[in-house]
């Protein structure tokens, strides 16, 4: 605990660049997520590919999809954003197209009887409405990138791993504790934001 | 080219390759049955006490957001280093996935299809066996699935702590920028992440009762 008082600022570096590189990733991934998730809701077909080839990016296990990105893009924080984005698609694309299935064909209907476009139906109608469906998405994904981001420090990418490593490697359990609780910590919260704003979407939704 | 490498440092230290794959599936097979062992009764337990189902919910819930490494990372203090302290993480990782499908599983059952079964005279030992069980064994597969992935993947960082297995390989790979040694690790444990969410995905169709999913 004293350790952790003392170096304070070397913690909350650590954090800083933590939510930076996650931060980062996430909106990679949502960047790439929305519109094939909008697509994949009107095509049965874009919805399967996509599924398969996320859902098998998924799988690989984190330390070993870092590995094999080295060949092609080096240590450091570019291979890290490229894991994280690829581990993050497969729960964005889907909460992405299953929201957008969950409107209601007569709100549709409803929508397009009073002359509006694709385009206004998509961002005045269905986005909103999937809106709780797409930001559950958002949570599962925040906490999975700041999951591997921990990892990620040990490819040299900075943040909260850092310390962890440098714990492990100097046997400094003082160290181990202020990484790794600062992390759990953040991705705890993190999860509970979302959660509250979840739940805030969802209930303006039947209001 | 790289790969050819890769299998001339495989072919040249067949030993060690098979020790590590070895200490990984073992060390990922110890850990999701110990947790199975936990947390398949703990949720049939809980399932029909709303206030224990609650309790146990919130907890899977926090539990499944912390990060794997994090994890193994408090326990190394705690516990030390190698195999029983890697085992120990891993257990407590494996559980929320198949504590929350159990609990999920379980409620998601139809209250009709179980009073059904009480009028014609049901025990609830019965129903449980014959009814709650066989609907909630899909749902709960898929936990397992999720838990086998993910112990899979959390046994790589277990080299971080003197765990063994396959990250062992990545690791050094990495220290010293030996890509074909890095590959013989990386390689061999996504194509077993992969085998293993295919078979349980293949076991979750085979349990799932006909008429069903």
């Amino acid at each position: 605990m004293s350790w952790f008082l003392r170096n304070i600022d070397l913690v909350a570096v650590a954090l800083g660049q933590h939510v930076a590189i996650a931060l980062t990733a996430l909106a990679i991934a949502f960047a790439i997520a929305l519109p094939v998730g909008i697509a994949a809701a009107r095509s049965e077909r874009v919805y399967g590919v996509a599924m398969g080839v996320a859902g098998l990016l998924y799988t690989i296990p984190t330390l070993a999809f870092l590995a094999l990105l080295i060949p092609l893009v080096g240590l450091g924080r570019t291979n890290a954003i490229v894991a994280m984005v690829a581990f993050s698609l497969v729960v964005l694309i889907r909460n992405v197209a299953t929201g957008i299935r969950g409107v209601s064909p007569d709100v549709v209907d409803a929508a397009r009887g009073m002359g509006m476009s694709a385009w206004q139906l998509l961002l005045r109608i269905e986005l909103p409405l999937a809106a709780p469906v797409i930001v559950a998405g958002l949570r599962v994904a925040a906490v999975t990138v700041i999951s591997v981001t921990v990892v990620a420090a040990y490819i040299n990418a900075g943040g909260l791993g850092t310390l962890i490593f440098n714990g492990i490697s100097n046997d400094h359990a003082p160290k181990i504790w202020s990484g790794a609780l600062t992390a759990c910590a953040l991705a705890v919260a993190v999860d509970g934001m979302l959660a509250l704003v979840e739940r805030r979407l969802a209930r303006a939704r039947l209001g | 080219m790289m790969l050819v490498d890769a299998w001339h440092y495989l072919t040249a230290h067949p030993a060690q390759f098979g020790a590590a794959l070895a200490v990984h599936v073992a060390l990922s097979a110890a850990a999701l049955v110990i947790a199975t062992a936990i947390a398949i009764p703990a949720g049939i337990y809980a399932a029909h006490r709303s206030g224990v189902a609650f309790a146990a919910i919130n907890a899977a819930n926090i539990g499944r957001t912390l990060p794997s490494l994090a994890v193994l990372a408090l326990v190394m203090p705690l516990l030390g280093t190698g195999f029983a302290p890697s085992l120990f993480a891993l257990s407590l990782l494996a559980l929320p996935p198949i504590l929350l499908n159990t609990l999920a599983g379980m409620r998601s059952i139809d209250a009709d299809i179980v009073d059904a079964a009480r009028g014609m005279g049901m025990t609830p030992r019965g129903i449980l066996r014959r009814i709650e069980w066989p609907l909630a064994l899909p749902v709960i597969f898929a936990g397992l699935r999720t838990a086998a992935i993910q112990v899979i993947s959390g046994a790589v960082l277990a080299a971080f702590i003197g765990g063994g297995g396959l990250g062992d390989f990545i690791t050094a790979g990495i220290a010293m920028m030996a890509v074909p040694q890095l590959l013989v690790g990386a390689i061999p444990v996504t194509l077993l992440a992969l085998g293993a969410d295919y078979a349980f995905g293949a076991l979750q169709r085979r349990v799932t009762p006909r008429g069903l999913g």
